[in-house]
């Protein structure tokens, strides 16, 4: 494993460069092709209104791969993630348009850890709402 | 109703294998948007010290929630499936998943409790490759909400 950010050039409260993620329903289609998850919540609105959500949201799963992308792009080897936890919080909803949704992520150094690792907080917001809550990864640096 | 806590601390068999394919990880990487030429080019990914294509962090969750399916779907434990959903999600990595890996998962119920009428299922997948070596432990935890009063 090589990860090209080096554990001393790093520092508590170091930013990792946020990133936003466009999601619309033919992401979902896709995701939910990829990943095999084939719940109605998240391709059908009749379906979702009917358990009470307000319309088509997005897999917690695709919001949590999307998250941690942040990590990955910083360390360069996604091979280097030793820890990824999220808790899901708030539903991504996915507006049957043009645009869809945004994933906002940004990230910081939470703490220098032993062996060359850090702990990684992240942020992921969508229509102004925390979407994931403690959500937290540890990476083995350079 | 409350679930049974005897069921802590079950373990349930191992699953048959599920072989890990380089198109299968290629096709989860781009429903992600995620161009990291260590999920497609075999080069690239030897270039980080990977001896093949690696798979995106949460890839292996297919594997793991379709492991916990043997907990979600146990009559004996009577989980109400269509009022679940999914709480937590963590992993920790001994290596990543990579194309090739014939990994079988055990599930263990780690944890029962119920609150405010919502009964909390914590479900613990460990990933072992062929040779028997840990890959990936996943911990899934999923919120059966309280029925509504009939």
């Amino acid at each position: 494993m090589t990860a090209k950010i080096a554990f001393d050039d790093v520092e508590v409260g170091t930013e990792l460069p946020a990133q936003s993620f466009p999601v619309t329903r033919a992401t979902l289609v896709q995701y939910a092709g990829a990943s095999g998850d084939f719940n109605p919540i998240h391709w059908n609105e009749k379906f979702a209104r009917e358990v009470g959500l307000p319309d088509v949201i997005a897999h917690g799963m695709f919001t949590m791969a999307e998250a941690i992308r942040v990590v990955t792009d910083w360390i360069g080897d996604p091979g280097a993630v030793v820890e990824y936890g999220v808790r899901f919080t708030k539903p991504v909803v996915v507006p049957n348009d043009e645009t869809g949704a945004l994933i906002e992520v940004s990230a910081k150094v939470a703490a220098k850890l032993d062996d060359r690792r850090v702990r990684v907080d992240l942020t992921a917001m969508s229509a102004g709402q925390k979407v994931l809550g403690m959500s937290r990864a540890v990476v083995q640096l350079a | 109703m409350a679930l049974d806590q005897s069921f802590v601390g079950r373990t349930y068999p191992p699953t048959a294998p599920y072989e890990v394919g380089r198109e299968k990880i290629r096709e989860f990487a781009e429903a992600i948007g995620d161009t990291n030429p260590v999920y497609t080019d075999t080069e690239a990914a030897k270039a980080l010290g990977h001896p093949e294509v690696i798979a995106p962090p949460t890839f292996v969750f297919a594997i793991t929630f379709k492991a916990a399916g043997l907990v979600i779907d146990d009559p004996q434990l009577g989980l109400d499936y269509s009022r679940v959903v999914h709480g937590d999600q963590k992993f920790a990595y001994t290596r990543p998943v990579r194309a090739g890996d014939r990994l079988t998962v055990t599930s263990t119920i780690e944890g029962i409790k119920s609150l405010a009428g919502n009964d909390i299922l914590d479900i613990r997948g460990e990933v072992h490759d062929e040779a028997g070596e840990h890959v990936v432990t996943a911990w899934i935890k999923l919120v059966a909400r309280a029925a509504e009063e009939a």
